[in-house]
């Protein structure tokens, strides 16, 4: 069992867990993460490992509800237990001195491209930050990418804070503007992360995504989160998850992460309504019990 | 206690049968196929052996199991003494009565079987541990006085467990460390639960654990802690490497990343760890078979179990291709039986070269190509080939890929001193099983390949004799025979 040691709203549906785990802080480099099981009857999902405190042992994540099993997560506290956490997983971002690196991050993006902004700076690079969000609302780890950056840049969608516009936009300006960059790190949504690409590709300049793909063992032995990187099958649980978003195939990827779509509405519509009828029943500890009274059944 | 026949009399007696559930029932469930012997029927299969002078059975078990004797005990309705008897070489004998190859194994070589059918040794060895396990006098073995030595074992497949088993004994400190969230292998995320209940595995898990064994999941080794620092950090003196063949091999052929083509390990760890066959309790996803047309690519027990799991998943048509024809099939013959009388369909000699999609990147077909044999090489093989023009496109919703698995570099990778050869297997002694790492073994899949629960279990026995040589003499001849 790990144990949550501190919960923070980041954003709505976005929260921050700080969570024991001393042998992974030990090991965990930027750009890596971890899979999560949070009860007995749970799914395995991936998730980045945001942060980490050698001091206390704990590891942060930061987890936007989108399904069944993030919203759940969203909804522990401190003091609660997450069944499993394994990792740290997959290889570790390539930092080194590059010159000037510009670090894109889109939604919960934001927190995954994090640590890795933080440990090229550490290195010496000339780090510009580019935050991107829906509204000033979720703008997420403003004051840490500000402390981790030469330079920050936040754009919003609707213009209610920072700058008005998507990130590529300011990826555009800058590029025009002359600054030379010799490194692009971009992290968010698919469609950000393939527009990214496009406005490095003609300059040529090196440009990595991280890559989420539906994962399950996070070792290599399941094949699930294969994705189509230069023509070539990788496995982006031990190979990546960041790949050079020139030769990345976005599409396929698109695709791949479809396949549960109306299961997953299905469990996420559940779980909503046993929300509104039983909150309590919705902790882990509370989840387990119920099923042990049910008990397995087989499929009809 | 049965009477003593004659030799001919013995030979008189039929083959009992195996009580399975009915085809049309059991495949539509994940309750075992196989019921099991009654003490009557194993008695009495027990009457057939001929307690041969020079028992071919034995030599025919990878671990020499003392077939002989055991069965000796059954027929005098002593199955205690059978059980203790089969555990001295055997250290999981619920898990090999149900899955060895008994027909290329044990029975292949029975004398029995040169004019009869062998007797039924896996039947029989089934029937004495499950008997132990339901009156729950497991005769476990004493530990010897604490050597206080540590022993890593990595991966908790057949050939970490009994390694685990034989140190313990020893009175060495033992740790298991695994990557999943439970222990086991491919004994829990790869054979389904109609083959084997995942009961049967937590119970040896258990009488492992009471033997003073320490156990700890969501471990990756070479991720969370390398092999190095297991013995600078945590103090280990010998580790064992037992992390199996677990990845997966693709056909690479146009389509196989289009949603519904999985691998046969992904599919089947969806079902058997996370419990996907039962949406309502547990949170994993699987592709909704119901109804559908699913085809399973491969001939080996994986593709088996792959293909009979769909079947009980609801699926419409249930199809098994393979490139060659049925005689070849690696996979268990009983297995092989079980699925057709469940109705899985056949495609022999055919061969997918491409997988089709909809514009919504969703399978819905395999384009397939028939094949013929050509003359058989030097090592009895037959060559294959298609046949031009004959193409065909067979419409599909899901299908697995159960071609086989490579060896995983995770702890290679972080530990170069570990040699392998070219196709990543972990190179070792073949006496000693030590690796070119002082302290360090390896065993099992990730030595040979793809192999059989039995023989990993042989290697993992035969590690930790040398693993508790090394122990106690501290001697490592840096200079062995590695290829
Ligand atoms: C390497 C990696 C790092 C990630 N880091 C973070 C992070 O730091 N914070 C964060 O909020 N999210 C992160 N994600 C995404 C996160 O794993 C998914 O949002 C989560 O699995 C969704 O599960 P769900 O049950 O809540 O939603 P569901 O309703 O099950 O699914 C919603 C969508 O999430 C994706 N998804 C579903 N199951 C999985 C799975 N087992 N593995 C991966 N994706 C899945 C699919 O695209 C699906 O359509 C990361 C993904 C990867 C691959
Ligand atoms: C579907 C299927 C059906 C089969 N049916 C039969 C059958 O009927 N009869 C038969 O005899 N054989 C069968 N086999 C083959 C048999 O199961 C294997 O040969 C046997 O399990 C190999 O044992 P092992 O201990 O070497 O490895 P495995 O059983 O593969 O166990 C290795 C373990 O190590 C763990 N691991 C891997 N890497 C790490 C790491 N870095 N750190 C920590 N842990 C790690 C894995 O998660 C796994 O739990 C079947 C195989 C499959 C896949
Ligand atoms: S272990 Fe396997 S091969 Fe050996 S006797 Fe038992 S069933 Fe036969
Ligand atoms: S070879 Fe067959 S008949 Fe002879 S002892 Fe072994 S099981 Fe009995
Ligand atoms: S998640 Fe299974 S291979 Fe990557």
């Amino acid at each position: 069992m790990f144990a949550i040691k501190e919960d923070r709203e980041l954003a709505p549906n976005i929260k921050l867990l700080r969570i024991e785990a001393p042998r992974i802080v030990k090991k965990r480099q930027a750009g890596q993460f971890v899979i999560v099981r949070v009860h007995d009857h749970g799914e395995r999902i991936p998730l980045t490992i945001a942060d980490s405190d050698t001091e206390n042992g704990t590891i942060t994540i930061v987890v936007q509800g989108v399904g069944k099993t993030t919203k759940l997560l969203n909804r522990l506290t401190t003091g609660d237990q997450i069944l499993d956490v394994v990792g740290p997983l997959g290889m570790p971002s390539e930092v080194k001195l590059f010159g000037t690196v510009v670090v894109i991050g889109g939604g919960v993006g934001t927190a995954i491209a994090y640590p890795t902004a933080v440990a090229m700076h550490q290195v010496g690079n000339r780090v510009i930050s580019i935050v991107g969000a829906k509204t000033k609302e979720f703008v997420i780890l403003e004051d840490e990418v500000r402390a981790a950056s030469d330079e920050l840049f936040v754009m919003t969608d609707d213009g209610s804070y920072g700058a008005h516009g998507f990130v590529t936009q300011k990826l555009q300006a800058l590029i025009e503007g002359g600054t030379s960059i010799n490194h692009v790190l971009a992290i968010g949504p698919i469609p950000m992360m393939k527009a990214v690409a496009e406005v490095t590709r003609p300059k040529g300049i090196p440009t990595i995504v991280s890559l989420n793909p539906i994962m399950v063992d996070g070792t290599g032995m399941c094949g699930g989160c294969r994705v189509l990187v230069g023509g070539e099958t990788r496995f982006a649980c031990v190979d990546g998850p960041e790949f050079d978003a020139h030769e990345v195939d976005f599409e396929t990827l698109v695709q791949r992460n479809r396949q549960y779509r109306s299961q997953e509405m299905k469990a996420l519509n559940r779980f909503e309504a046993a929300a509104e009828i039983d909150s309590d029943a919705l902790k882990p500890c509370e989840l387990q019990r119920k099923y042990s009274e049910v008990g397995p059944q087989h499929a009809p | 206690m049965a009477e003593k026949l004659s030799p001919k009399e013995r030979t008189r007696i039929a083959r009992q049968s195996m009580p399975e559930q009915p085809a049309a029932q059991r495949a539509h469930n994940f309750e075992e196929v196989n019921l099991g012997l009654s003490a009557a029927v194993a008695e009495k299969e027990a009457q057939r052996c001929l307690t041969c002078a020079d028992p071919k059975c034995v030599h025919g078990c990878p671990v020499g199991v003392k077939i002989r004797e055991v069965v000796d005990f059954v027929r005098q309705g002593e199955y205690l003494n059978a059980a203790a008897k089969l555990r001295e070489d055997n250290v999981l004998p619920a898990v090999t009565g149900r899955v060895c190859p008994q027909e290329i194994q044990c029975e292949g070589a029975c004398i029995l079987s040169k004019r009869f059918a062998p007797l039924a040794i896996g039947h029989i060895e089934r029937f004495v541990a499950d008997y132990e396990r339901s009156v729950g006098r497991v005769g476990l073995p004493k530990r010897a006085r604490s050597t206080g030595k540590k022993v890593a074992i990595v991966g908790s497949g057949p050939a970490g467990l009994s390694c685990a088993g034989d140190l313990i004994q020893r009175g060495h400190d033992v740790t298991v460390f695994e990557a999943l969230h439970e222990f086991g292998g491919v004994l829990v995320y790869g054979i389904p639960e109609f083959r084997l209940p995942k009961q049967i595995v937590k119970d040896e898990i258990e009488n492992l654990r009471t033997m003073g064994i320490e156990f700890q999941t969501n471990v990756v080794i070479g991720k969370t802690v390398t092999v190095d620092e297991l013995f600078s950090e945590e103090g280990y003196d010998a580790v064992l490497i037992a992390t199996g063949a677990g990845l997966p091999r693709f056909l690479n052929v146009p389509g196989e990343h289009l949603g519904g083509v999985y691998s046969a390990n992904e599919f089947l760890t969806r079902v058997n760890l996370l419990n996907a066959y039962d949406p309502l309790h547990y949170d994993s996803p699987v592709y909704d078979c119901r109804d559908r047309n699913v085809a399973v690519v491969g001939g080996g027990n994986t593709a088996m179990d792959a293909v009979r799991t769909s079947l009980r998943l609801g699926a419409k048509n249930a199809y098994l291709i393979y490139r060659r024809s049925e005689v070849e099939m690696p996979a268990r013959r009983e297995e092989v039986r079980h699925a057709k009388d469940e109705g899985v369909q056949f495609l022999m000699l055919h061969n997918p070269i491409e997988f089709v999609g909809n514009s919504d990147g969703e399978l819905c077909g395999a384009k397939l190509a028939k094949m013929e044999l050509g003359e058989p090489d030097e090592s009895g093989r037959h060559s294959v080939a298609a046949i031009p023009d004959s193409e065909f496109v067979l419409p599909l919703d899901m299908a697995v890929v159960a071609i086989g698995t490579g060896a995983n570099p995770l702890v290679q990778s972080s530990t170069p001193a570990i040699q392998t050869n070219k196709w990543g297997y972990i190179v070792v002694d073949e006496a000693t099983f030590r690796t070119t790492k002082r302290g360090v073994f390896a065993g099992g899949d990730i030595v040979s390949g793809s192999a059989t629960v039995i023989l990993a279990m042989g290697a993992g026995r035969k590690a930790a004799k040398s693993i508790h040589e090394y122990l106690t003499t501290n001697v490592w001849e840096a200079e062995t025979t590695l290829a």
